[in-house]
């Protein structure tokens, strides 16, 4: 790295660290109205011993956004105390939530989207917009399956339809309603359950009436890739992606103007029965530890992992260690 | 709608409803499976294998016929069998879906290259491997070098030869099974999705059709080598 | 860049990382050598190693049982095409089908892995090893009754040690070929260099040139390995060996062929 350059991150870092260090001594003016922050409570988890003889099984989906959502729960838990599996890259939230009913795990972290429009059937329209409204809705709804949510993270993630900025320009299409007509020259690629899902090519169908010249099923991890190499005109895409962190000219996401893809937070999911059993630590340290995933540095993590190439789990120790909550 | 009591059967009950029938996907939007979805499958399979091995053919066979008469490159055309054992299928679609990019042309190419190794070798050895005296009556008659590797050498060899294809055929089917790693729909598809097919029922139906079609296509293959066996040397066998 | 103040802990700016400088890996360069430098050990000393018992596990696996097999077929000749069928259809059903397969009966996990590479291996080495004992000079054996040998004596003292050639080069064409199907072994929950390629490494390039290096070069080294033994062991038989070689692909050809 240049000189320049190590001279400007080193300004930065101090500028942070005397900022933090002001915004710490202003701590006890709690302006956000949520959880009481008093003025002994630290960033940094602490071990509880009682906590020992609880074994917890952490899952996750299959793609990177979950393998660090996973991690980074797992690693949390842990530092709090508890003994933690990890059983990450289960699969489709159906699986999941199959492994969390069947006890092969205890918790996951899901979306109040997915919950809603694949679990239990509601229409994406009726998806409230409203996080907490969401939140509750899906809340109530796992309750009745024996099941727990926690409260959602800041970031919100969605399937977005997405295609080279200068193709877009080329089509002039900036809406997903602006593919009809155009829709049938187009190839789309996603995953090869889009066909059957509501967020994915079957409400494309259904609920915006498109048609697609074709449609090519694809590994999730080459969503870019075809983009990039023109075999795809449209292909699907997460609005978390890191791409769009890294890259935001070259990609554009049309707006989804008929709210066929609804945003969901990420709401951990977990059985009734391991929150009894794990006490008031599990709930505290979920919370705690999901404060900082703005949908910035959920960007910057998945950048990490598909861009960067980094450990799933590596890249959750970091963000852990550098957001103060372990050491 | 074909009603089969297969319960008792247990995992490999269901994967046969997934091929006849369909079954409810994990995803619980509807059916997947049936026969017309293993049909397409099973089409694309097909489709990809054959382009494959067919074009191996056109390149590996003239090539080894002629390295063969003429008796040169058996430091190429042996150790090349060798090579393509070592390659494994997995890499070679990796490498193709990396480096080029996924869809049928590029899976194709890769099956292709992995087709050629038995082919070239096997044509190779059975061509040199012809009876010297029957290719020196034919030069003493005359024969133009080509009509002998034409008329003579190609014919003998084909036992060898067909034996390579076979191998290669097999290997080929085999391979297009994670084709759908590459963004092409074969009866891979089954395993290869367990979102949609499940993580037990989707991979054993697919499973069985591969199986199935792999010991089809070499027995089929069997049969064209065994027809294509001059008289002569069945007869020698059969009092080998 | 937006500030964001949250109520325990801070994350700023420095947290994001500078991409504009392009780097080997941000451009899914084909090889970048620091990288590998950096994660070989984390990434693939494991599978590595896990590749490396599945073969030889394998191998040896399916020697023992081919062996057992040759010896029985020896003095009962008509056990060889039901031998030579039921290994060929092993041989011919794809190595993936055959993991998934096996998996509602014998479970995930490295044992059904090694299950069905055995399996594979099988009428590789009985192939040869019935190949070899039948490729003995008849003068050999003539000999060897002449000096009054029981049959045990003449397999064990005669037969077996020229059919040496032979074995190994099956032997060798099995362990190739092994590391190669091994590589699919991730499948059937088995582990092997093959975890390194699925999921999202199957993009990113200098992984794929990793594990290729890797799958190949094992395959190379077993070979090399195998081909000195062989030359070790038959040092006697070297005049013979080039001959009885070539006879032997030609023979795989046309006596061999099921039907």
């Amino acid at each position: 790295m240049s000189f320049e350059k190590r001279l400007r991150g080193l300004f930065a870092l101090l500028a942070a660290m005397v900022l933090a260090v002001g915004v710490a001594a202003c701590g006890d003016d709690d302006d956000d109205g949520g959880e009481e922050t008093t003025g002994e409570e630290t960033a940094l988890i602490e071990s509880n011993p009682d906590n020992e003889g609880v074994e917890l099984t952490i899952g996750s989906k299959n793609f990177d956004e979950q393998f660090i959502l996973g991690e980074i729960y797992a690693q949390a838990l842990e530092a709090a105390g508890y003994t933690v599996n990890k059983e990450l890259n289960l699969g489709s939230e159906v699986i999941a939530k199959k492994a969390l009913e069947e006890g092969e795990i205890d918790a996951y972290p899901e979306y109040t989207s997915t919950t809603l429009t694949s679990l239990y059937k509601v229409a994406p329209e009726d998806v409230p917009g409203d996080a907490t409204e969401a939140y509750e809705l899906a809340n109530a709804e796992l309750q009745a399956d024996g099941l727990v949510a926690f409260p959602p993270t800041p970031f919100t993630s969605a399937n977005a339809v997405g295609l080279l900025t200068e193709t877009a320009d080329e089509l002039g299409v900036a809406t997903i309603s602006d593919l009809e007509g155009v829709s049938e020259d187009l190839t789309l690629y996603g995953t090869t359950e889009c066909r059957q899902r509501i967020d994915c090519l079957l409400g494309l169908e259904e609920n915006y009436g498109l048609e697609f010249k074709q449609f090519r099923p694809v590994d999730p991890e080459l969503r870019y890739e075809v983009l990039d190499n023109g075999d795809a005109d449209l292909s699907i895409l997460f609005t978390t992606d890191g791409q769009l962190f890294v890259d935001p000219e070259t990609y554009t996401i049309l707006e989804d103007d008929q709210e066929l893809l609804p945003a969901g937070n990420v709401i951990v999911t977990a059985t009734q029965d391991i929150v009894d059993e794990a006490g008031e630590d599990f709930s505290s340290t979920i919370e705690k530890v999901q404060e900082n995933l703005s949908l910035e540095v959920m960007q910057e993590l998945n950048a990490r992992v598909s861009l960067d190439r980094e450990d799933p789990a590596d890249v959750a120790a970091d963000y852990l260690s550098a957001s103060g909550y372990t050491e | 709608m074909i009603d089969l009591p297969l319960a008792f059967l247990g995992p490999f009950g269901d994967a046969f409803e997934l091929i006849f029938n369909g079954v409810e996907s994990p995803l619980a939007r509807g059916e997947v499976g049936g026969l017309s979805e293993v049909g397409e499958f099973t089409l694309t399979h097909i489709e990809l294998s054959a382009a494959a091995l067919s074009t191996a053919l056109l390149l590996a066979v003239p090539l080894a016929v002629w390295l063969g008469h003429r008796g040169q490159g058996v430091g190429f055309a042996v150790p090349a069998g060798n090579a393509g054992r070592a390659l494994p299928e997995l890499v070679l679609i990796a490498i193709m879906v990396a480096f080029i990019g996924t869809g049928f042309l590029n899976v194709g190419i890769a099956l292709m290259i992995l087709a050629i190794p038995p082919i070239l070798t096997n044509t190779y050895v059975g061509i040199s491997q012809v009876d010297r005296t029957a290719v020196e009556a034919a030069r003493g008659m005359g024969m133009s070098e080509a009509a002998i590797a034409l008329r003579v050498e190609l014919p003998l060899a084909a036992p060898t030869i067909m034996a390579g294809v076979r191998t290669s055929a097999v290997n080929v089917i085999a391979t297009a099974t994670i084709a759908p790693l590459g963004s092409v729909e074969t009866l891979g598809t089954f395993i290869l999705s367990p979102n949609v097919y499940g993580d037990t029922t989707g991979p054993l139906a697919g499973a069985i059709l591969v199986a199935l079609l792999a010991v089809i296509v070499e027995l089929g293959l069997a049969a064209v080598q065994w027809a294509v066996t001059p008289k002569g040397l069945k007869l020698q066998r059969a009092a080998a | 860049m937006t500030w964001f103040e949250l109520p325990l802990a801070q994350l700023d700016e420095s947290f994001f990382r500078d991409r504009s400088d392009s780097d080997c890996i941000a451009d899914n360069g084909a090889f970048c050598v620091q990288w590998v430098v950096d994660n070989f050990g984390d990434r693939y000393v494991t599978p590595l190693l896990e590749h490396l018992v599945l073969v030889a596990v394998s191998v040896v696996l399916g020697f023992l049982i081919a062996f057992g097999m040759s010896l029985l077929s020896h003095r009962r000749r008509w056990l060889v095409p039901p031998f030579i069928g039921v290994t060929g259809v092993l041989y011919t059903i794809p190595s993936l089908a055959f993991f998934f397969l096996l998996l509602p009966i014998t479970g995930r996990g490295t044992d059904t892995a090694i299950i069905a590479l055995t399996a594979y291996n099988l009428q590789i080495i009985y192939r040869n090893i019935v190949a070899g004992l039948a490729n003995v000079p008849a003068e050999a054996k003539d000999a060897g009754r002449g000096m009054g040998m029981t049959d045990r004596q003449l397999l064990w003292r005669v037969e077996l040690p020229l059919s040496v050639p032979e074995i190994v080069a099956g032997l060798r064409i099995a362990t190739v070929s092994t590391v190669a199907i091994a590589t699919l072994a991730v499948f059937a929950g088995g582990g092997g260099l093959g975890e390194q390629l699925v999921g999202s490494n199957l993009t990113f390039k200098t992984n794929v040139l990793v594990v290729a290096v890797l799958a190949i070069g094992m395959a190379i080294v077993f070979d090399l390995l195998l081909l000195a033994a062989q030359r070790r062991l038959t040092r006697w038989q070297r005049r013979d060996a080039p001959a009885r070689r070539r006879g032997l692909i030609f023979r795989r050809g046309e006596v061999w062929s099921p039907g």
